[in-house]
């Protein structure tokens, strides 16, 4: 029974993990760039959220329409002033831009709301729900639900809509697109609010759940990491499937193993994968 | 090459006299600027020469770091402590590399990035070696005085340093240096004409390694106490290549001149701006690579 459980637990922290990772991939893939941002931006999302809920009372699963616009201002108008200047730059350099920009991010969170951790708590709690032998949380179910419903919902913004399919277009073939019409830049822009937004809504899911501070930037950007290299790049599903992977290993070997090798063993299988398989699990060979 | 190797003689005389102009306080700068030196210098094999953007130097630094550490504790003299860190980070860098070189772009810089969390987190885990979280105290040398001890220590980082570039510029006018650059500029190409390409980036990658393993050593020994944060900083990868992007990635000179500004910068931001000083480096990260994507060096080839 234990094993059911430490697997639901799984599944949920992968639910969140997948919104996590959705964002930084669609980045990676579309841009070929890194970026270094998303750990921070989540982040400021738990902020956000955080404050919404203390100062006015704004429910965090409402705050996500909050943080949405917010966030994709904030991403399409970085992208478009200043990463899009050095988009054509080797690895290395847009690599260190976005770095030194989530320096100064973190270190400016930190100076504002200092490195105390905080979470929200809902007053009134919401409870668990008991499945037989199984013990769900519920703010956890449904912040792992709404996590899912928005990963699905930029699933088809990306299937669907015209400017999904030029984003789908840009990544497959970038000078292509541009003969047929498609403006690159303010696609890359696009793409990068895109991202950006799912940072933001993501992290105000997670407020709820973990406790914030501007020193788990980086946590979350190594699991976003991690999830893009099982799940492959630039690809909904496989961050979706990647997501749950990853939760349902971080909660088994926690259980085996012990929690203080939940990291090492998530890096090691990222190793491992890179080596094996270097274009991830269900990549597809060519995007790179 | 004979010019390079001159003026790098004369460089080197002019930072060993630097205890007669200071006191203790630059001599401490000093000794963090050779050390920020050979940091950069080893980046130089692997990202300036190969083109290869690796982040393991932090990884190197505190496996050096522990390794002399721990072999001290067991009971080893300090010199030798300091070769068998040299010869652990050696052999490392080797595995590691012969993994993780058939990575290319982003994959090889996020798995070298990666290398240091988790040996971070083994050391965390392997507390009755390494003291887990708690850190390791060091024995401090038995010598004369503090000064004595500053001066010691500034004279081992300064002889690695002076080690590591002679290593570099030998590199640089060999074979090695050479079909290093090949495969920077084409990788594939270089193959197909018969360079070695995985022994060279193997070579690169422990040449880049052995250094700053010894680097990490003679830190753990000089402020006789290390923990694992501190050591595995990812912040020591992102400096080292800060520091050779300022200097101009692949010249020779590059490396020792951007860690110098670096330190100078560092040293005046952390003085002046201590709550804003990881801030002030990222905003310096940012200008540089905007408008000085290819480091200092390049404003003299602009205006000549």
């Amino acid at each position: 029974m234990l094993v059911l459980q430490v697997l639901a637990n799984g599944l949920i922290l992968g639910g969140l993990y997948a919104c996590i990772a959705a964002g930084f991939s669609l980045v990676w893939g579309v841009l070929n760039i890194i970026n270094i941002l998303h750990g921070s931006f989540i982040v400021l999302g738990g902020y956000l959220a955080f404050f919404a809920y203390s100062i006015a009372g704004i429910h965090p699963f409402a705050s996500i329409l909050i943080a949405a616009p917010l966030f994709f201002a904030l991403g399409y108008a970085l992208q478009a002033g200043l990463i899009n200047r050095m988009i054509a730059a080797p690895v290395l350099l847009t690599l260190s831009l976005t770095f030194g920009l989530d320096l100064m991010l973190a270190n400016g969170m930190l100076v504002a709301f200092s490195a105390d951790f905080r979470k929200i708590i809902l007053d009134p709690p919401l409870g668990v729900l008991s499945v037989g032998p199984l013990v769900v949380p519920v703010d956890r179910l449904t912040a792992m639900i709404l996590a899912l419903a928005l990963t699905g919902l930029l699933y088809l913004l990306l299937a669907r809509s015209r400017i999904g399919r030029a984003i789908v277009a840009v990544r497959m073939d970038r000078e292509a697109a541009a003969l047929m019409g498609v403006n690159v830049k303010r696609i890359y822009a696009v793409t990068f609010g895109l991202g950006s937004l799912m940072a933001g809504a993501s992290g105000a899911l997670l407020a709820m759940i973990f406790p914030i501070s501007p020193l788990v930037g980086p946590a979350y950007l190594g699991k976003a990491f991690v999830i893009c290299v099982l799940g492959g790049l630039g690809s909904v599903p496989g961050a979706m499937i990647g997501g749950l992977a990853l939760g349902v290993v971080e909660s088994f070997g926690a259980l085996w193993l012990g929690p203080e090798y939940a990291v090492p063993l998530s890096f090691t299988l990222l190793i491992l994968v890179l080596i094996v398989r270097p274009s991830g699990l269900l990549g597809k060979r060519g995007y790179e | 090459m004979k010019r390079d190797a001159l003026r790098a003689v004369a460089m080197f005389v002019l930072i060993a006299l630097l205890p007669l102009a200071g006191d203790s306080y630059w001599l401490r700068l000093g000794t963090t600027m050779l050390m920020y030196g050979v940091l950069a210098i080893s980046w130089n094999f692997i990202g300036g020469m190969a083109g290869y953007p690796s982040f393991a130097s932090a990884a190197f630094f505190g496996l050096g770091a522990y390794a002399g550490a721990v072999a001290q504790k067991l009971g080893a003299p300090m010199g030798f402590a300091w070769a068998l860190a040299g010869a652990a980070a050696l052999v490392f860098a080797a595995a590691l590399g012969v993994a993780l070189l058939r990575l290319r772009g982003h994959y090889f810089a996020i798995a070298s990035l990666v290398v240091a969390e988790v040996l971070r987190e083994l050391v965390n885990a392997a507390t009755d070696l390494t003291g887990g979280g708690m850190g390791l105290n060091l024995p401090i040398p038995r010598l004369a005085s503090i000064e004595g001890q500053a001066m010691f220590f500034f004279y081992a980082m300064l002889a690695l340093a002076a080690l590591a570039f002679a290593a570099m510029l030998a590199a640089m006018h060999s074979r090695l240096g050479f079909g290093l650059r090949c495969i920077q500029q084409n990788e594939s190409a270089a193959d197909m004409l018969g360079v070695n390409t995985t022994l060279y980036k193997v070579a690169a990658f422990m040449l880049s390694g052995v250094f700053v393993g010894v680097a990490g050593a003679i830190y753990a020994s000089w402020v006789h106490y290390i923990e694992p944060p501190d050591v595995f900083d990812v912040l020591y990868s992102v400096k080292a290549i800060v520091m050779v992007l300022i200097g101009g990635a692949g010249s020779v000179f590059g490396p020792l001149f951007g860690a110098a500004l670096f330190l100078s910068l560092e040293e005046l931001v952390w003085r002046n701006y201590l709550q804003v000083h990881t801030g002030v480096l990222g905003l310096l990260i940012v200008l540089l690579v905007l408008f000085l994507p290819k480091g200092l060096i390049s404003l003299r080839r602009r205006t000549a």
